[in-house]
């Protein structure tokens, strides 16, 4: 694959005069006093003063004397933009100022036309890598989420108990008083649930069409569906017991020393909350016998807030627009969710109108697509 | 074959044309790409996106259309000026056959949703054109009712009207058309992804068939009842009909800007194939074989209302200009299917579009003489409408300028 790349490139530098230039002798203009390192561009060619550099930042002077628009990427491995600048006219100049903090070979290119893979040349990286200056604050950040999950969790236990009590007992009011409330604290910290192995998340959370032909079915909504739907069944108390083992499990595992959690886990957790929102509770999938889909909304919304409020200092500082925006959508959607409750209660979701579910979805979808962008920044994309 | 290195490529190259020692030393960096050159040939696929007046509306009628209709889910002006930016810089990368953002498809890295969807990457321009329409309703919900074009006016019922709501209307409307149907949708998904927030999609309409000619050098094409339509639309070429009946010049910033009518008109097809050709000509008034008018050789013949050949209420007598006091309007249609009907039919028709100068002077008395004695009427049905203020095109050479800044900035 390559060689054939290299070799179409062997036959066009011979058979187009245009690209001759391109190919053969130029000398460099000089590195400016400042550090700049100028980037001639035409429409066939690319050249960068210089073809090394040191670990942390370069800043580049691109200066476009070709005939069209172009483009000039830095890229590091895998085609992933190191920094670029667009839309630069014939005739203009401007500058790109790149951090490059690990050494290696990346890759410079002009895009003249703007499309394409662009005319590139290695660009050598030496010396130390540098090292993030915000590793402590990722450490706190990922320390406060995890307090955060040990919260809802013990919750999670001590609440669980009383509704299993109530459900093995046969008071099947007190049990479905107690439901949404148990749910809320497994649905703000479900993503970590799903990270434990053997099918925990599944033996307490499955829906009923998820359940494979031949497999049991335990968990939340098998109760949900005795005590809504078809009445309590012979062996109703030993799902019940069963649940109160699986949350017991899921408590003994996020207590455990080497359950850790990295930032941008955190930040994808925020962003799975949402995805969960959008997929099963706007369209009342959830909670097909109790109707109780707004409090695991509510629970996924406070979830991802939750997570999203622990990486904030180090999103606030690198992109505190996109920190304020998100901080804006998340209040806009709790005041639409507001209008559907009175105290802690919300109403049954069969009675939230088509309209209505719209207006929430469109919320949704403006808060998910800004956090959807938080791991890259936490990442340091 | 081992490998060449880049050197020796490099090498090889200086020695089939000049300097070689000076090649080696400095040349790097400066071998274009291959993949480059591939690209740039298929810049013959662009459709310059910047000028006096928007693309895709003299453009000659490409193959495909995504019109996609938005509502606006803010009040905040500023945040609607953003989106029309962010769009605008899209629009226009998209146009060239760009990724949508910088970094695109994968350059975001593995933390990051990709900038760009990805699925027209490798795929040419494909004459790609991406236009704005305004909905009168966008004026109102954001208080800027003293900024709507006096031309901007809702549509009147028109008899026989049956209109779906949920496919009608809209703040927002973006006609995406290209001769490649998923470079289209390409770009209409796009926007939308980074509208989110501020607008989110009302209605959509894919059309798979232009159903006009804009242009001399395009043939006639057809609709689905099998005949050839748009044989006397405005064609580009004819700058003094462009410039009387498309644009506008109102002074009120839609100069140089044009108004989109959109209708979708469901055809009866089962009906209409079960009819026999005689009565199909009838109705059309054109021969199904050639299009020349009943009673004329040639397609281009012009219609002579005196002629009894032509019926009184034949669809072509009818949408004349000389039957309409002169009205004329540039059509750029397009055919649909959607599925079914549930009674076992297709929900096929024409997806209507026409750029005016002035909707109230051209295409409502049109629609009006249409509606009430068109024998074309038994066939078809109005299931969905809106109309849009399409501003004048983003000018050339400023950076500043985007979508609809001379209506709403």
């Amino acid at each position: 694959m390559h060689a054939a790349r290299r070799r179409t490139a062997l036959a066009v530098c011979l058979a187009l005069p245009v690209v001759i230039a391109g190919c053969t002798a130029k000398t460099p203009t000089d590195t400016s006093a400042d550090g700049e390192i100028a980037v001639e561009a035409t429409d066939s060619a690319c050249t960068v003063a210089r073809s090394e550099a040191t670990t942390g930042p370069s800043t580049f002077r691109i200066t476009n004397s070709g005939s069209t628009v172009t483009e000039f990427y830095v890229y590091g491995e895998g085609d992933r933009v190191m920094g670029e600048v667009e839309n630069i006219g014939p005739g203009l100049s401007r500058q790109l100022v790149v951090s490059l903090p690990e050494p290696g070979t990346y890759r410079t290119a002009c895009k003249p036309g703007m499309v394409g893979d662009g005319i590139r040349s290695d660009f050598v990286v030496t010396g130390d890598a540098v090292t993030r200056d915000d590793d402590s604050a990722l450490a706190e950040a990922a320390d406060g989420y995890l307090r955060y999950v040990r919260a809802q969790t013990t919750a999670l236990r001590d609440t669980a108990g009383g509704f299993v009590d109530a459900v093995v007992a046969g008071d099947v009011e007190a049990a479905k008083a107690q439901y949404p409330l148990v749910r809320t604290y497994y649905e703000r910290i479900e993503p970590v649930a799903e990270s434990f192995p053997d099918d925990l998340d599944p033996r307490i959370d499955l829906r009923e069409p998820d359940v494979e032909p031949g497999d049991r079915w335990t968990g939340f909504h098998r109760l949900e569906k005795d005590l809504w739907a078809q009445g309590l069944q012979p062996d109703t108390a030993e799902i019940a017991e069963q649940l109160r083992s699986d949350v017991d499990e899921l408590v003994r595992g996020v207590d455990s020393d080497d359950f850790v959690l990295d930032p941008v886990t955190v930040a994808g957790g925020a962003q799975g909350l949402l995805d969960e929102v959008a997929q099963t509770k706007i369209t009342g999938e959830e909670d097909v016998y109790s109707h109780t889909d707004l409090y695991d909304f509510q629970a996924n919304v406070d979830g991802s807030q939750a997570a999203v409020a622990a990486l904030d200092p180090i999103l606030r500082a690198k992109d505190a627009d996109l920190a304020d925006t998100i901080a804006a959508r998340f209040a806009d959607l709790d005041a639409e969710l507001a209008r559907y409750r009175t105290g802690e209660a919300f109403v049954a979701y069969d009675t939230v109108t088509e309209p209505q579910r719209q207006q929430l979805s469109q919320k949704i979808d403006a808060l998910s697509a800004s956090v959807s962008r938080v791991q890259g920044v936490v990442a340091g994309a | 074959m081992p490998e060449l290195s880049r050197r020796s490529v490099l090498a090889g190259a200086g020695l089939g044309a000049v300097a070689v020692g000076a090649g080696i030393a400095v040349g790097r960096g400066t071998a274009p790409d291959p993949a480059a050159i591939g690209t740039i040939s298929a810049s013959d696929s662009v459709v310059p996106f910047r000028g006096a007046h928007q693309a895709g509306i003299v453009t000659p009628a490409q193959d495909r259309m995504h019109m996609t209709a938005f509502d606006v889910t803010t009040t905040s002006r500023a945040d609607l000026l953003d989106l029309l930016r962010t769009w605008t810089r899209m629009a226009e990368r998209l146009t060239l056959g760009a990724e949508a953002e910088p970094g695109g498809v994968v350059g975001d890295g593995p933390y990051s949703p990709p900038g760009d969807t990805g699925e027209a990457h490798g795929l040419a321009a494909a004459h790609l054109t991406l236009t704005i329409g305004f909905g009168p309703s966008l004026f109102d919900k954001l208080g800027l009712a003293d900024r709507r074009p006096a031309a901007l006016q809702e549509l009147p019922r028109f008899p026989g009207d049956a209109l779906d709501p949920a496919r009608s209307g809209g703040d927002l409307v973006i006609q995406a058309c290209a001769d490649d149907p998923q470079v289209a949708v390409h770009a209409v998904r796009n926007l939308a992804r980074v509208a989110f927030g501020t607008a989110s999609v009302r209605w959509s309409q894919l059309g798979f068939g232009r159903t006009s000619s804009t242009s001399t050098t395009q043939t006639t094409p057809r609709n689905l009842f099998g005949f050839k339509d748009g044989t006397n639309n405005i064609k580009a070429e004819d700058t003094a009909a462009v410039e009387q009946h498309v644009w506008a010049r109102s002074g009120d910033g839609m100069d140089g800007g044009s108004y989109l009518v959109a209708r979708r008109i469901r055809m009866r097809i089962e009906p209409w194939d079960r009819s026999v050709l005689g009565e199909q000509e009838r109705v059309i008034g054109r021969s199904k074989g050639t299009g020349a008018p009943l009673g004329s050789a040639d397609e281009f013949d012009p219609v002579d209302l005196s002629s009894t050949t032509i019926d009184r209420d034949a669809h072509v007598r009818l949408a004349s200009a000389d039957a309409l006091g002169g009205i004329r309007i540039l059509r750029r249609g397009y055919n649909f299917t959607d599925g079914t009907d549930g009674f076992g039919h297709l929900d096929a028709g024409l997806f209507f579009v026409a750029f005016c100068a002035d909707p109230g002077a051209q295409f409502v008395p049109m629609q009006q003489a249409l509606a009430r004695h068109d024998a074309l009427n038994e066939y078809i049905s109005h299931v969905a409408s809106g109309v849009y203020a399409c501003p004048p095109g983003v000018a050339e050479g400023r950076d500043d300028d985007f979508w609809g800044a001379s209506l709403l900035a």
